[in-house]
């Protein structure tokens, strides 16, 4: 697999909107003319229609971006380049989460449906409450039963007791979608869909999780047999490529999150700030009589931007951050996989040399078992490389959803605070035209 | 101190001191040479246009560099029907100059509330706001405070009938001997005095009172405010600077990418263009903090005209008690009743008592010394009277100009306000959009409505011009263009 060509790290200097190119702009294409589409997307205001040809003009910048708004940022386009052979008939979703409150121990469980026509399974829907260790326990079983295999991120396990609050409503949901976002991944997979922790884990009443169902594929067994101590020689230049994505990746996952952490940072200050800002507004309205009204107002509009930006904060720590938590976990796992199959391919390399060694000296012919190591080899790979295409799909959709939904928030973020000064200048102006005609009269 | 002859029209205006009566007074205005209860700004514009550096030798012989200011003036109808206006006058004059204008007024009027000249030194910084007198941007804000105070003086109904004013504007050279000729020097320290002596009056002036406690009040309460308010902007100076960070990161991420590659290296261009956004916010920010500047100082204004009220009471008060004693003292000698204890008193007990003729003449001489003192109680009366009524004028139309100018500076912050929401959410759809897949049918022509999102810095001047005209509105004059610089 190749990585196409770099881009120059172009310094990230200021630059004019206008100087840059647009990636909307595709420069090599002929570009129609605009063609007659009415763009709604369940929106209270319809865009009027546009004829062809006609410019659109936009002398207001904010009505050009509604048009943008509304283009649909979920990938159909994704949906055409998905592997026509996969068959949707295995549907599933977490919802519906509860808090158990036990002697020991107080935990959630999520209502996990299965609806499904295939006839691995007994009946075609299935409902069944889990908790975050059964589906941590899924993820293990799916790990070590095929470990050829690229297995999706569960969220965090571990969080700080004192710090985040486990039961908060926020952080419930949170789990509760990233733990739907696997189950679905694994339930969409072609080979991770067939497996029987999935099944028992779907459909079984009480998952008995010490039993362990010892059923593992056949190159699970061998993969889970390998013998280390061999030293690869020359790795294929696509699980290089592969590898060191990863690592690069993985580096500036880390960068965004010590970036985020300090936005968080600064935007906590900001806010004890602009709240202190808000009370002198308020006391100085106390002293006044024309400007109590103009100045409680400034003071309660200034209030109604800190809560915006409280709620853009939250949302860095409750959806950004956690994406890319998960997202380092996983290339974590990622590289172990990498490894079992750099192993793998020593092991079959080793064995290989060796039994070659020995036909040279007495004529002893190749070993069946180094055959079904360059089996085992072979497989790893084949599985590597569709579930590689299928993972950079996921990580695009994620991550596009990821930013996209950051940008959103900022957004919803500027609107709040637009409006609240704008109802303040409607205020404000209305007293200025009151006055005005009682000096007049 | 000159003293002024009616019907001469060449004499300089005499300050206002205790001394003055109230003919004097009344010719103080009548011989400026603006017609009397019109306002200067009716008949000129005036601007502050430029500012240019120059060196020379100051006082102590020694070279500096300091900061002149042109002074642009134009009779109000002289735009011919659509023609071009006529060249205006111009003089430099530098920020001292300014300062001795003001010091004047203060000694001649002291009643007025005296409009405030813009900070000597940057003051309320934040970040990266320079305190560096010369820096450019601290220049242009006190060229525009300049004007401000020039625009307040030459609209205010009394202030701007003064021949010293006119002067300023239009006298470049001799003005500063027009100024010491008017002898007010003479005044400037006993004022100074006066502001700094504690007084304690005995039935102080119940509306004056209200009026120093409110001003009072107002001072601190801006102070907290600005102080607040440039803690505001460094914090938010850094939730933007920190976003740039995003930027590079991103751009190095795209390096790794095949199809987001493009989307991310769009979003890093935007998220720079976000930390950029920044400082021109906080710029434009700066005006909203000289406005509330203004109206710190004015609070000095006020307290100095109620210290002066008070120091008329006070010497009011003085001398009616002055008079009581001597009045009693009297009483004493006429009726020879003992009453007041004093030493002569004594003395003439002990050692005996005085003749008739020196005791007619003690009285006789206090009986003078009452007259005068009544006199002199009258005149004071008169004066304070005149004093209140004049500054309760002023006062009433100072609040009124204050609950306008304030109402209208949160009226601009309120649109800055609400231009840069909407300024930065476009920014961020427009991030939004970098992740949009490119399909023909959609969004193909996109690329030509890029021109619509201007810089910051072009797009902001349909919103709000830039000069200090926003706040001090000629009355009824010819309109100030307000696209110089």
């Amino acid at each position: 697999m190749s990585v196409g060509a770099p881009r120059g790290l172009a310094s990230s200097g200021q630059k004019l909107i206008t100087e840059m190119l647009h990636p909307l702009s595709a420069a090599e294409e002929q570009l129609s003319p605009w063609p007659d589409v009415t763009i709604s997307v369940g929106v209270e205001k319809q865009e009027p229609g546009l004829t062809n040809g006609t410019p659109v003009e936009m002398s207001n910048p904010a009505s050009t971006l509604q048009l943008i708004d509304r283009l649909q940022l979920d990938d159909e386009l994704e949906a055409d380049t998905q592997d026509p052979s996969e068959t949707h008939d295995l549907f599933v979703t977490v919802d519906d989460p509860k808090k158990h409150v036990l002697t020991m121990e107080t935990y959630i469980t999520y209502r996990v449906s299965t609806k499904t026509t295939r006839i691995e399974f007994d009946l075609p829907e299935y409902c069944v409450r889990r908790r975050y260790q059964d589906f941590d326990w899924l993820r293990t079983k799916l790990e070590d039963s095929q470990p050829t295999h690229l297995i999706p991120p569960l969220p965090e396990k571990f969080v700080m007791k004192g710090v985040v609050d486990r039961f908060s409503e926020e952080f419930v949901e949170t789990r509760m979608k990233a733990l739907d976002k696997f189950l679905k991944r694994v339930a969409d997979h072609p080979v991770l869909s067939f497996n029987p922790h999935l099944n028992a884990f779907l459909t079984a009443k009480d998952l008995n999780k010490r039993q362990g169902l010892a059923l593992l594929t056949k190159v699970g067994e061998s993969v889970k047999h390998v013998t280390g101590g061999y030293k690869l020689r020359a790795r294929p230049s696509e699980f290089c490529a592969m590898g060191e994505y990863l690592d690069t990746f993985s580096q500036k996952l880390g960068t965004l999150d010590r970036i985020a952490q300090r936005i968080l940072k600064e935007q906590s200050e900001y806010l004890t700030e602009l709240r202190e800002y808000s009370s002198v507004y308020s006391s100085w309205a106390g002293s006044e009589e024309q400007l109590q009204r103009p100045l409680e107002g400034v003071a309660g509009c200034v209030t109604t931007c800190c809560g915006a930006m409280e709620d853009l904060s939250d949302s860095t720590s409750q959806d950004f951050l956690p994406v890319l938590r998960e997202y380092v976990l996983y290339i974590e796992s990622m590289k172990n996989v990498l490894r079992k199959r750099d192993q793998s391919q020593a092991e079959y390399e080793g064995r290989l040399e060796a039994a070659v060694l020995r036909k040279q000296e007495d004529r002893t012919p190749i070993p069946v078992e180094v055959e079904k190591c360059q089996d085992k080899v072979e497989c790893f790979n084949a599985d590597l490389k569709a579930d590689w295409e299928r993972w950079q799909r996921n990580k695009r959709q994620d991550f596009k959803q990821l930013l996209t939904g950051m940008a959103d928030k900022n957004i919803n973020y500027y609107e709040k605070c637009q409006a609240a000064w704008e109802s303040l200048l409607t205020v404000l102006q209305d007293k200025q035209t009151e006055d005005k005609t009682s000096e007049t009269n | 101190m000159m003293m002024a002859d009616s019907g001469s029209s060449e004499e300089v205006a005499v300050i206002c001191n205790t001394d003055i009566t109230s003919a004097e007074s009344e010719n103080n205005i009548i011989n400026t040479m603006v017609e009397r209860g019109t306002v200067l700004l009716r008949k000129m514009e005036i601007s502050v246009a430029e500012a240019d550096k120059r060196t020379g030798k100051n006082t102590v012989n020694m070279q500096e560099t300091y900061t002149v200011y042109l002074i642009e003036t134009r009779p109000a109808e002289s735009v011919p029907e659509g023609g071009t206006p006529a060249a205006p006058d111009t003089l430099w004059r530098r920020y001292s100059e300014f300062e001795l204008l003001r010091t004047y007024l203060l000694v001649t009027y002291p009643y007025i509330i005296i409009p405030p000249l813009p900070e000597k030194r940057a003051e309320f910084v934040w970040h990266k706001l320079s305190a560096d007198n010369l820096d450019p941007d601290f220049v242009e804000r006190r060229r525009v405070g300049l004007e401000n105070f020039l625009l307040r003086v030459a609209s205010h109904p009394v202030l701007s009938n003064d021949k010293i004013v006119f002067l300023f504007l239009t006298e470049e050279k001799g003005w500063r001997d027009a100024v010491q000729e008017t002898g007010f020097q003479d005044k400037v320290d006993s004022r100074l005095k006066s502001l700094s002596a504690m007084l304690r009056v005995k039935n102080p002036d119940k509306r004056f009172m209200g009026l120093k406690h409110y001003s009072d009040e107002l001072n601190t309460i801006i102070l907290q405010l600005l102080r607040v308010r440039a803690r505001v902007a460094d914090r938010v100076y850094g939730v933007y600077k920190v976003h740039g960070n995003y930027g590079r990161v991103f751009s190095e991420w795209s390096a790794i990418e095949k199809e987001m590659g493009d989307g991310l290296q769009s979003a890093g261009h935007h998220m720079d263009t976000y930390a950029a956004a920044i400082d021109d916010i906080l710029e434009e920010e700066e005006h909203y903090a000289d406005q509330l500047k203004e109206y710190l100082f004015y609070t000095d204004s006020v307290r100095s005209v109620c210290r002066k009220h008070e120091l008329i009471q006070y010497e009011l008060e003085m001398a009616a008690q002055d008079l009581t004693y001597k009045k009693q003292q009297k009483e004493e000698l006429a009726t020879g009743a003992v009453r007041i204890f004093s030493l002569k008193g004594m003395t003439s007990k002990l050692f005996g008592q005085e003749s008739q003729e020196q005791r007619e003449g003690r009285i006789a001489a206090l009986e003078q010394s009452i007259q005068e003192g009544e006199e002199a109680i009258k005149e004071k009366d008169a004066e304070c009277q005149e004093f209140v009524q004049k500054a309760w004028t002023d006062i009433e139309r100072f609040k009124e100009q204050k609950d306008k100018d304030l109402r209208e500076a949160l009226i601009s912050y309120a649109i800055m306000q609400i231009s840069m929401c909407k300024k930065v959410r476009t920014l961020f759809l427009f991030l939004q959009s970098s992740f949009v897949p490119v399909h023909a049918s959609h969004a193909s022509n996109v690329s030509h409505l890029l021109p619509c999102v201007l810089s910051f810095r072009e797009s902001r001047c349909g919103l709000m011009p830039k000069s200090a005209s926003t706040k001090c509105e000629p009355l009824k004059g010819p309109n100030r263009t307000l696209d110089q610089k």
